[in-house]
């Protein structure tokens, strides 16, 4: 049981970074004795008001949570040897870390072009949590989906939706993903399967569920044998206080629904610290308690992000339901364009910058020979190319046409439905005959 | 107890002689002579649920008590055998969840029956119907639309209380992106059911608990598993001259009741069963007002922002100069629904509110005082 319940908790330790302790006080793995260190927020300067014999009590519940920590650890066993078992190779290297630039070259430029005027509204930059969104997403097939919250610009590039479509759409522009319909919070693509874009908290995660659930009947009832789809859904810190997170969590756990539930834990809901939001900050703890694994890793961290996403993913896609991952990761930015940010301790800001998962990964890459500084600055020149592309694109393009307003309300406009053969049924002249009075 | 025993007195679940003796007018009924055969709401609605289960795997039934315990109301009877437990699937108590994995299903081209023990409930899933699914199709730009149909028992049963008995027809009403249905009959009831889950467009459809076990005559057409109602029309339960009486639900058999007693008085009353609350059928009822000249709206809801009142604006927006009376609005009383009998009598229209109202609309009788 102890053991189980520390391995939960902890990733294994991998050869990135080591000198990097997560905070000033508590070093990494100090902890697989059984209790976590006092402030398990690592990195975070405000103290945990959790004590240690409350964590003794989790023990006890954490039955079930097995699968994730085992196969993770026995990782970390075999890649004790030096140099052998690097944990990416340099073309998975290098993916990665194209999206991970896409992802904050194209956040910096929405800041500009909102000062600008150019776009409007609510914006929320994902500045900072780029590991999270590329160490997971970068593992996915295109059938499978995501599902994110209103800070979700970054969530649908990984995904595959282009630059010049997301840009567009907080343009506000015809030629958006959306149509402009949509905007920064409601980010749509059914090609790429981004199923949203939802600005409620916790609106996402039933949405979430549901394409899990349809996977699994689309296996069992509709007879796609092969049917192994799985559904990311991402949410934050905030919403773990939700009643709709812990409704899904018991629904996806009893049913088994392939989904891996993505924690993006920044420890700040717009003003509102985590800390003194939730009676148990640690999130991870709530998955055992519904019947499915609960982990904790470091999101500033890509290739542990990658490590443990692959875990949960291939759970899922083997049928063994659902996990928790709790991603520890910091917004570098405020909560959205509109928030001045005042609350937030400059101290606890300069110490997550100092551990950018871009620098982070980039070191790693050159210190382990993967790819050289050059390739690494051709990728960025790349990218900004790119952003630059898409921002051309966006001015070009036209506002949606006036028409288009009323367009797209409902899918059947006339109300009389669509018969088998996919034509209205009111076209078909036997539609009003006998009875139906019309 | 009560309501049930008068509305069997009334329209609806009487033998056939009798039924041609109350109902001359014949053309809204003229398959009925054909065939004897009669069918409650609740079978109407639990054959259309089985023939569009058989017909597509992708349809399915979720919600509280729907498998094992046959349904809350017993409409989902016999479907967890025949279909078995992954497509009738039994939830726990979470409504906010089971609409949401409902509407994310329904995202990906399934078509889920999602089952509210009552609309009451509905409340605590209102943020899936109304933002991820009513809207989706417009946000998303016509690329996910979501064929999903949220059904259960709307409106006041018998000594509930408060919190049972809302009706919320005005509330989905008001938003584009949702079509709201509301049945009377078990003929409405099937084909309306069997439109709604072949429709590609979330759909609210509003049952009527005290409907369930009242018998309507059906015709063949009606049994046929092919049969659909069209969205979007109402009908015209029972043709007159003098003065039109729209309703919905269960109004309809109070209103077809009260044409009867006025009838007597020698008004003729043209009763329009709306079927369809959005879209709404301006077309009917700006039709027959212009033949009337006089409208009297039932409904069990609120009088405030109600379906009497987008239909008292309709007919004044494109029939002003018809109307020789002004327009009469019976809706619930505005108070929360009380328990004791006699005040929730009074609480909700009956028979004679109509009659009272179809007789000013007339000049029959003296308008009541302008309420404070």
């Amino acid at each position: 049981m102890a053991s189980s319940f520390s391995a939960a908790k902890i990733t294994q330790p991998l050869p990135l970074n080591t000198t990097n302790t997560r905070s000033p006080d508590n070093p990494l793995f100090s902890s697989f004795k059984s209790a976590p260190p006092a402030s398990s927020f690592l990195g975070s300067t405000h103290k945990l008001r959790i004590q240690r014999p409350a964590s003794a009590r989790a023990q006890t519940r954490s039955g079930t949570v097995v699968a994730v920590s085992d196969v993770v650890k026995e990782k970390k066993l075999k890649s004790n040897a030096p140099t052998s078992n690097l944990l990416i190779t340099k073309e998975e290297g290098l993916e990665v870390y194209e999206d991970m630039i896409l992802g904050r070259a194209f956040e910096d430029m929405c800041a500009q072009m909102y000062y600008r005027g150019k776009m409007f509204g609510f914006v929320h930059l994902y500045n900072g949590q780029e590991a999270i969104s590329s160490g997971f997403i970068k593992l996915l097939k295109k059938e499978d989906s995501v599902v994110s919250t209103y800070r979700d610009h970054v969530h649908a590039l990984s995904k595959g939706v282009p630059a010049r479509a997301v840009m567009s759409e907080l343009f506000g522009k015809a030629t958006g993903c959306c149509r402009g319909q949509g905007g920064s919070m409601h980010m749509f693509s059914k090609e790429h399967n981004v199923l949203g874009g939802f600005a409620f908290i916790g609106e996402g995660i039933p949405v979430a569920t549901g394409a899990a659930f349809t996977s699994k009947y689309k296996r069992e009832v509709l007879k796609e044998g092969d049917c192994d789809h799985v559904t990311l859904a991402f949410f934050g810190d905030g919403t773990c206080n939700n009643g709709q997170f812990f409704e899904c969590l018991n629904m996806a756990a009893l049913w088994k629904l392939p989904i891996v539930f993505v924690v993006e834990n920044n420890l700040w809901a717009i003003g509102m610290s985590h800390l003194r939001a939730t009676s148990d900050p640690q999130i991870w703890k709530k998955g055992p308690a519904f019947g499915m694994p609960g982990v904790h890793v470091d999101g500033m961290d890509v290739l542990k992000v990658r490590e443990v996403a692959k875990e949960a993913i291939g759970r899922a896609r083997r049928g063994e339901g659902p996990t928790l991952v709790e991603c520890e990761t910091y917004r570098f930015r405020g909560h959205s364009l509109a928030d001045p940010d005042e609350l937030r301790d400059p101290a606890e800001k300069a110490h997550y910058a100092t551990r950018d998962p871009i620098t982070s990964l980039k070191k790693y890459m050159i210190d382990n020979k993967l790819a050289s500084e050059a390739e690494l600055k051709a990728i960025e020149k790349k990218i900004d190319e790119v952003v630059e592309e898409a921002v051309e694109f966006a001015e070009e393009s036209p506002a949606p046409s006036r028409s288009q307003l009323l367009e797209n309300v409902f899918a059947d406009p006339k109300g009389f439905g669509i018969g088998p053969d996919g034509r209205y049924r009111c076209e078909d002249p036997k539609f009003t005959e006998g009875t139906a009075h019309v | 107890m009560w309501g049930i025993i008068r509305q069997k007195v009334g329209a609806g679940g009487i033998s056939a002689p009798s039924m041609q003796r109350i109902r001359p007018a014949v053309s809204a009924w003229r398959s009925y002579s054909s065939s004897g055969k009669e069918m409650t709401v609740r079978d109407a609605l639990n054959s259309a649920l089985d023939e569009e289960m058989s017909a597509d795997p992708k349809v399915y039934v979720m919600g509280e008590e729907v498998g094992e315990y046959q349904g809350a109301y017993k409409i989902t009877k016999g479907l967890l055998d025949k279909f078995g437990p992954e497509r009738v699937v039994d939830t726990p108590i979470t409504e906010a969840g089971f609409a949401g994995i409902g509407v994310g299903s329904a995202y990906y081209g399934l078509r889920p029956v999602i089952e509210f023990m009552t609309f009451n409930f509905s409340m605590q899933a209102i943020d899936h119907i109304i933002n991820s699914a009513a809207k989706s199709n417009y946000m998303s730009a016509g690329q996910i639309n979501v064929p999903i149909v949220f059904r259960g028992p709307n409106g006041a049963a018998a000594g509930v209380g408060a919190q049972h008995s809302q009706c919320f027809a005005a509330w989905y009403a008001s938003l584009p992106g949702l079509k709201v249905l509301a049945p009377y009959s078990s003929e409405d009831a099937r084909g309306l059911l069997k439109a709604a889950i072949r429709d590609p467009d979330p759909v609210v459809f509003l049952e009527n608990e005290l409907l369930y076990g009242e018998s309507f005559p059906v015709s063949a057409e009606v049994l046929d598993s092919s049969f659909c109602l069209p969205i979007g029309k109402a009908k015209i339960e029972r043709e007159g001259k003098d003065v039109t009486i729209t309703a919905f639900s269960k109004m309809v058999g109070y209103a077809l009741k009260a044409a009867e007693m006025l009838a007597k008085e020698g008004i003729s009353a043209e009763v329009i069963n709306l079927r369809s609350i959005r879209p709404l059928d301006r077309a009917t009822i700006n039709a027959s007002v212009r033949k009337t000249n006089r409208l009297v709206t039932v409904e069990e809801g609120y009088a405030q922002h109600g379906v009497g009142a987008e239909i008292c604006t309709s007919v004044i927006e494109d029939s002003f100069g018809y109307l020789d009376a002004p327009v009469e609005r019976i809706s619930g009383a505005d108070v929360p629904t009380p328990y004791a009998a006699n005040l929730e009598r009074m609480a909700f229209p009956q028979v004679e509110d109509i009659v009272r109202a179809a007789q000013r609309a007339c000049f029959r009788s003296v308008p009541m005082a302008a309420a404070a």
